[in-house]
């Protein structure tokens, strides 16, 4: 069964109140149609979920460990990239 | 754009002024957005849809009761008695039948199917309790009292309920074949939902004597109301079902030759589906489930069989309460706690 065994789908549900999908968990499964059923029956079950994305995880580029310094740390001192870096002047409404 | 193109742009974009009230107003309402573009490609929009009627979903809330405001008297007009048996018929079926899938249970190739077979067995447990209750609430008896306590003979399922799949292909053959059948029931349950409301309410309706012979069709509402829920579920069952027919009748030769097998021998148990109930409150035109599962053969490339029904026993089958002789098997196990601790609770 091992060299027969079924590919990995990552499973991404958007939740009731949820604003986009969220990875959820992984299982196997022939092909993405029956990834999606199985995903269905596995992370549905309670009432949770209105829309389920699947994908092959061997299709999902990720980025390495390794690299994880270049990749960033350069961000890491560059507070005025954020709103609250700046004085909102008072005459500047609904921020 | 007067031309109803109900391309991907949906019905939205046909008319900008119509606002669909459900949803809430997304984005027609602010004329700040300047973005009439309410279609189904639209992300923001599908983020503003409700799901929740309004109600802030947590984990554990948002179920709904789907017996919630439903007149629970027995109409005017039917037969409590044919009442009584038709769901009987109808909860056994999914009582033995789920009974049946739970048996699978951490016997299936892969953890995701049986996962699924679970959910499908806990589907049709959840059929058999409403109508169980329902028929029991008539006669006196809680639904515990009817699965539990009563006797082969007293049991009307079908028999094709009680196999025991010998390997996946028969149960997906055989969950195929129920699930087809009884979702085109169940159809037709739900379709008389709205007809039965008058004939259960106070007013008397002195008009068109529209209620007819008993048989013409379920006037009860609570079925109706059961019914509406478990379509829902049923074609997903099918829908599981056919998927995997067709896997595996198109898949490698071992596999097709094994649901071809498996619809060889489960064939003769359809035949009772269509048999002839007079105290049947709907039935099912064995046309509209030969064209299902045409469709369905056709894509898997199996060969419909052409063996004859099951034979009744002495004119008598599963609706009358005889049974393979595998149903003992079954109820030893269903029923076997239940009897030797009659009041236990947890």
């Amino acid at each position: 069964m091992t060299d027969q065994s079924w590919p990995l789908f990552e499973v991404f549900l958007r939740g009731r109140r949820g604003l986009n999908h969220v990875h959820v968990g992984s299982l196997h499964a022939a092909d993405a149609e029956m990834a999606l059923h199985h995903a269905r029956d596995l992370y549905t079950r309670r009432n949770e979920g209105v829309s389920i994305w699947v994908i092959r995880a061997s299709d999902i580029t990720a980025s390495s460990p390794d690299e994880k310094d270049p990749f960033f740390k350069p961000s890491g001192d560059k507070v005025y990239r954020h709103p609250t870096f700046y004085d909102i002047p008072d005459d500047v409404p609904h921020m | 754009m007067t031309t109803p193109d109900l391309g991907p742009v949906g019905l939205h974009a046909l008319d900008p002024g119509t606002v669909d009230p459900g949803t809430g107003d997304p984005g027609t309402g602010d004329p700040g957005t300047g973005d009439p573009g309410t279609g189904d490609g639209n992300a923001y929009d599908l983020l503003a849809e409700d799901h929740d009627e309004g109600h802030r979903w947590a984990f554990g809330t948002g179920f709904t009761d789907p017996l919630d405001g439903v007149d629970t008297s027995v109409p005017d007009g039917l037969d409590p008695g044919a009442l009584v048996r038709f769901c009987l018929a109808l909860g056994d079926d999914a009582l033995i039948y789920s009974h049946r899938l739970q048996q699978w249970v951490a016997r299936l190739p892969e953890l995701e199917e049986e996962t699924a077979v679970a959910n499908i067995a806990l589907d049709l447990l959840g059929q058999a309790r409403m109508l169980l209750a329902r028929a029991g609430a008539i006669v006196g008896q809680g639904e515990d009292q009817l699965a539990f306590f009563r006797a082969e003979k007293e049991f009307r399922n079908v028999r094709l309920a009680e196999h025991a799949d010998r390997d996946f292909a028969e149960l997906v053959v055989r969950l195929l074949m129920f699930s087809t059948w009884r979702l085109a029931l169940f159809e037709k349950l739900a379709e008389l939902e709205p007809a039965s409301g008058p004939v259960s309410s106070g007013a008397v309706s002195a008009g068109p004597v529209s209620a007819g012979p008993v048989s013409s069709g379920a006037a009860d509402p609570v079925l109706a109301a059961i019914a509406a829920k478990g379509v829902n579920e049923l074609a997903y069952h099918r829908d599981y079902a056919a998927g995997w027919v067709v896997r595996l009748g198109d898949g490698t030769a071992l596999s097709h030759a094994r649901t071809q097998a498996a619809l060889d021998t489960l064939w003769p148990l359809t035949g009772e589906l269509f048999r002839p109930d007079p105290g049947a409150l709907a039935a099912v035109d064995q046309r509209a489930f030969d064209a299902v599962l045409d469709t369905v053969l056709a894509a898997a490339g199996l060969d419909r069989p052409n063996a004859a029904p099951l034979a009744p026993v002495g004119g008598r089958a599963g609706r009358d309460g005889v049974h393979t002789e595998e149903m003992g098997y079954i109820l030893a196990e269903l029923q076997s706690v239940a009897r030797a601790y009659p009041d236990a609770t947890w």
